[in-house]
């Protein structure tokens, strides 16, 4: 099919939406799911790209450019989410910095592995105890509208926003591409 | 000459310091430009202790994190030069963090290590340092080449000027003895981010939402 006659994919939306809200840090350690957008991100000379070691060190970089005027995203699995419970709670909620952060959902809705299947339901009590705006998307309709609009509520309430991303969004048309990676 | 290889004292030559006065001694250099984030517990408290500038940042938790939040403000602020102040205790839980500064080449960004081989603030237990853990020889193995232990005050001076005027990623430490801090920050996070981003300047600039 042409490219111009087919639908925009969801990574083609998340990176057009991020450039009109001048997001332009992208701190991740790297996912299955998320891949395709990680490559598009590092080729465009937009963004600055960071992979550090650990997911909580994503987020005080990313915290560290809020406070320097700077806008960026975390992009992590539900594992690393798993570890990042502190940094939210004793920096990100209490200094109310506007984190954001994409998590690309494992452990749910044909995952291979029991291990994934129990960290990812440690995802959504952790953010709701800490009082955290998230919202699972899962049709590619909602994916301006939804990262859009969590991006400017973010920064307009000063407070931190998880992105999920379904298997629902990232699998379900693209049956060829589950990987057991 | 940027390297500082040619300053290899080993941590067992490095003259015992104290904080709070190495900690004055780095203050008294700063200006407007340049910011500093401390990390949690006693390196806060002296940097507190030493003058509230609107450019420091005083984490209150998560313990580790100084190091990364640094290399965020200097990703954000290029042109300021951008100081890390952590413990030995704290670092060790975060060493990853120093092969993604060498790997962002962050030439605006200096890391301080306050090294008295224990978690002083929870009652003196020992950290991996005392055990012989050298944690300039850690940097140097992530990729900073320009690490230092620094062998008395003079050079501890020396090695800072040296970050103030050259491009880095610096990495100097300090053997510090077990004294407690000259002071303790205030509690209201909050307010200390407030303070911090109008004292970079960026406040404005990152609230204004585009569309």
């Amino acid at each position: 099919m042409p490219a111009d006659k087919r639908a925009e994919a969801w990574t083609e939306i998340v990176l057009r939406v991020l450039k009109a809200n001048e997001v332009r840090l992208v701190a991740y350690v790297p996912d299955n799911v998320l891949a395709p957008l990680i490559s598009m991100l590092h080729a465009d000379p937009y963004f600055t790209v960071i992979c550090p070691a650990r997911e909580e060190e994503a987020v005080a970089i990313v915290s560290g450019a809020y406070l320097g005027g700077l806008r960026g995203i975390v992009l992590m699995q539900t594992s690393g989410f798993a570890t990042i419970t502190n940094a939210l709670a004793s920096l990100v909620c209490p200094f109310q910095i506007p984190l954001l952060m994409m998590i690309s959902e494992r452990g749910t809705l044909g995952d291979f592995q029991l291990l994934q299947a129990i960290v990812c339901r440690t995802m959504r009590p952790v953010l709701e105890t800490l009082g955290i705006e998230h919202f699972s998307i899962q049709r590619l309709d909602d994916v301006e509208f939804v990262v859009d609009r969590m991006v400017k509520q973010a920064f307009w309430t000063q407070a931190p926003a998880a992105m999920i991303l379904s298997p629902l969004l990232t699998k379900k048309d693209n049956l060829d591409g589950i990987s057991h990676g | 000459m940027a390297s500082l290889m040619a300053d290899s004292a080993s941590r067992a030559a490095a003259k015992i310091m104290n904080r709070s006065d190495l900690t004055r001694r780095l203050v008294a250099k700063l200006g407007a430009a340049e910011a500093v984030i401390a990390g949690i517990g006693n390196c806060n408290f002296d940097l507190w202790a030493s003058g509230q500038r609107p450019q420091n940042f005083y984490m209150l938790g998560s313990m580790g994190l100084a190091l990364p939040i640094a290399l965020g403000v200097a990703l954000a602020q290029p042109q300021r030069k951008v100081f890390a102040l952590e413990g030995d205790g704290s670092l060790l839980m975060q060493l990853g963090a120093l092969g993604t500064v060498a790997a962002a080449s962050q030439r605006n960004l200096a890391i301080i290590v306050w090294d008295n081989g224990i978690y002083q603030i929870t009652g003196g237990q020992k950290t991996l340092t005392s055990s012989g853990t050298d944690l300039v020889a850690i940097a140097r193995g992530a990729g900073l080449a320009n690490s230092a232990w620094a062998s008395d005050e003079e050079h501890f001076e020396t090695l800072v000027n040296r970050a103030l005027a050259g491009d880095g990623p610096w990495f100097i430490a300090a053997r510090i003895d077990g004294e407690k801090p000259a002071g303790t920050t205030e509690r209201d996070a909050a307010k200390i981010r407030l303070q911090f981003m109008q004292g970079l300047g960026a406040s404005a600039a990152v609230q204004k939402v585009p569309g």
